[in-house]
């Protein structure tokens, strides 16, 4: 793979620097040329791969290198700081009301996401940290999406609330908070269908519910896998319905899922948990850190830094 | 029926914002071309035969750099009817790609296509793993009026195609379309389930014209090409089935799988309706690509 050697090229372009003692903006310009291509690599954004080049140079030109380290690993130093900032430096978990009070969290995000799994997985967390959750079946469009739902509910003893495919997904929310009301549930999950982020009438949809119902908890469910339009895709669910935190999934592949950095930079809102297989126990937490590594190629880059 | 949604003339004024053909002129395309998810290899390549052919044919303008820029990815692109020997003959078409991606959604749009075109189409559900799988393309088989074949959750897929098969034979069906279990290439296991499924078409059904079509997310980015690449490894694809693009996504990674692994697009999937899948056709293709100006500002 290409990005293995991302560490060995900035070592290679520093090579003949090994003992200045400060970077130059031409040092710091030549390095960050690869950091460049490794990140567009991974799929980051190309507005955000720029403005985050641009931070790192900032930030980079005219630094000591400290004794214990090349110049190639100053900036590699620089640069993964720089990372972790962006991706949040702390992992994040989904805000419940206290257990006496219903949180009512809806998923949304484009079609095959993983929103319907991903709502299994995390209903499951729930119920094991001793919650009680109900989940609602509002996909009323994709075929067998309630019987998807209800099949992977059952698979985690977990009720699904479910009224056909003839209701309104905004009074089918309501109907399920009250039997949740009713029946001592405390945590209520909306499935919702797969939208694309420019489709007004779905999009209308999933604010109607928010304004019907107190939705404490809105998440997008985006695959790791996703390009360029990650920035669009992220950016428009936040501002036309908000989002309060993100699950990237599918990250049991061999993306590097630079889509997370884009997430972050175009909604600066928290990556909740990643997903980490169809299984429903395949649901992990998210560390900045490691996603930023990732994100790199550089599994290495906190042992490379240390080692110096 | 439904177009992509992004097919603009926005080319011009990329073009002619520039007065001659200079260094921001050329990173102002890559820049596009690295937004619709080419990757820098792919893009970097075309630029560079941008370059040598501008200076070969003594080009000025930006205006004829765009025709030429255009001109040969359209080339590229471009398929002829013969992609679609398939639908003439007594066929069998595999449907395999990632989680997700539109297989069982692709797979009931097609079958609505044949049938419309007065063909006998079965659907063999070998998708025994993901929960509904089954009764999702059931429902498709519905929508389309065609028979489906299907097993338990959690039977062996390679025994529901070989049923399949069976059947297709006997029902004297003109194309049999399988449906499988989203995996991601990088699950040995998964890829050798897939494996087995090839061989068992491979050997009951000789007789049948062969189709193996990989399907790929269109906003999926730079991974599509390690997606290619590993299913091609398993099994010969025949084309791709590029869906989602009635998004904002560009799906511009299938140049790069066309460019380094020459397996061609062969339909979009331009929407959720039984309708909304269409023949790919280079042109549109590109000029969408071009499109990125509008939505920008
Ligand atoms: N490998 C892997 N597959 C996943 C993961 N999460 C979901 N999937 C798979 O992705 C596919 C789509 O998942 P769904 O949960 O149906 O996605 P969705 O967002 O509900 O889809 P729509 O309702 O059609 O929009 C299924 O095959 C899932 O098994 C994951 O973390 N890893
Ligand atoms: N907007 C849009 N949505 C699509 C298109 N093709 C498929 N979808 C949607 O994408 C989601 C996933 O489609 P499926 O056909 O279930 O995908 P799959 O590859 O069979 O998924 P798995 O079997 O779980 O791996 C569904 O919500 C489909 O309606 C398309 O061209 N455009
Ligand atoms: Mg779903
Ligand atoms: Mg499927």
């Amino acid at each position: 793979m290409a990005f293995e050697s991302l560490s060995e090229k900035l070592q290679n372009v520093f090579k003949n620097l090994r003992s200045k003692g400060r970077l130059t903006e031409d040092d710091v310009k030549a390095a960050l040329k690869e950091v460049k291509m490794a990140l567009l690599e991974a799929d980051v954004s190309f507005k955000v791969v720029k403005e985050f080049i641009k931070a790192v140079q900032d930030r980079a030109v005219g630094q000591d290198v400290m004794s214990s380290l090349t110049p190639g690993q100053m900036v590699i130093k620089i640069v993964n700081e720089e990372m972790v900032r962006l991706m949040g430096s702390e992992t994040t978990e989904i805000k419940l009301k206290p257990s006496n009070e219903i949180t009512v969290i809806m998923m949304a995000g484009l079609q095959g996401a993983g929103k319907t799994t991903t709502i299994a997985k995390i209903a499951g967390k729930l119920k094991s940290k001793g919650r009680k959750p109900l989940l609602a079946a509002c996909d009323i469009y994709r075929p067998a999406a309630i019987q998807q739902l209800q099949i992977n509910g059952q698979k985690q003893g977990v009720e699904v609330f479910a009224m056909g495919t003839s209701h309104k997904p905004v009074n089918i929310v309501k109907a399920a908070v009250e039997h949740a009301g009713k029946n001592g549930f405390n945590v209520v999950i909306i499935d919702t269908a797969g939208r694309l982020h420019i489709d007004e009438d779905m999009m209308n949809e999933l604010i109607e519910i928010k304004e019907n119902v107190n939705v404490d908890q809105t998440i997008l469910v985006v695959d790791a896998m996703t390009g360029q339009d990650a920035v669009n895709v992220a950016g428009m669910f936040n501002d036309k319905v908000g989002i309060d935190g993100v699950v990237l999934t599918k990250l049991d592949g061999d993306t590097r899922g630079g889509a997370a950095l884009s997430i972050r930079a175009v909604t600066g809102k928290p990556i909740l948990y990643i997903g980490m297989g169809e299984k429903l126990s395949d649901l992990e937490q998210f560390y900045p850190d490691r996603m930023a590594s990732r994100i790199l190629g550089m599994g290495d880059i906190l042992t490379l830094i240390e080692k110096a | 029926s439904k177009t992509r949604n992004n097919i603009v003339s926005g080319i011009d004024s990329i073009f002619s914002g520039f007065s001659s053909i200079d260094d921001d002129f050329y990173e102002e395309i890559e820049e596009i071309l690295v937004m619709g998810d080419l990757g820098i290899n792919a893009t970097t390549a075309i630029i560079e035969d941008l370059k040598k052919k501008v200076k070969e044919n003594r080009i000025k303008e930006p205006k004829e750099c765009k025709a030429l820029l255009i001109k040969s990815i359209k080339e590229q692109m471009d398929i002829g009817e013969a992609a679609y020997e398939f639908e003439n003959r007594q066929s069998v078409v595999l449907v395999i790609g990632v989680n997700g991606v539109g297989k069982t959604t692709s797979v009931g749009k097609l079958a609505g296509k044949l049938k419309d075109q007065g063909k006998k189409v079965v659907l063999a559900a070998a998708d025994t793993f993901r929960a509904a799988a089954g009764e999702q393309l059931t429902e498709w088989a519905n929508r389309a009026g065609v028979d489906i074949i299907g097993g338990q959750e959690g039977a062996d897929p390679a025994a529901v195609v070989y049923d399949a098969v069976a059947a297709a034979k006997s029902r004297k069906a003109d194309v049999l379309l399988c449906d499988t279990a989203g995996r991601l290439h990088n699950k040995k296991n998964l890829m050798q389930e897939l494996g087995k499924i090839d061989r068992v078409l491979e050997r009951e059904y000789p007789e049948a014209y062969r189709e193996t079509l990989v399907v790929l997310d269109g906003t999926t980015g730079q991974n599509a090409l390690a997606q290619a690449r590993q299913f091609q490894e398993v099994t010969d694809i025949t084309g791709i089935i590029l869906t989602k693009l009635d998004g904002t996504a560009k799906g511009g990674i299938a140049v790069a799988i066309q460019a380094e692994l020459g397996i061609p697009v062969k339909y979009i999937g331009v929407g959720e309706t039984i309708d909304d899948l269409q023949k790919f056709n280079a042109d549109d293709f590109v000029n969408a690509l071009f499109d990125v100006k509008q939505e920008d500002e």
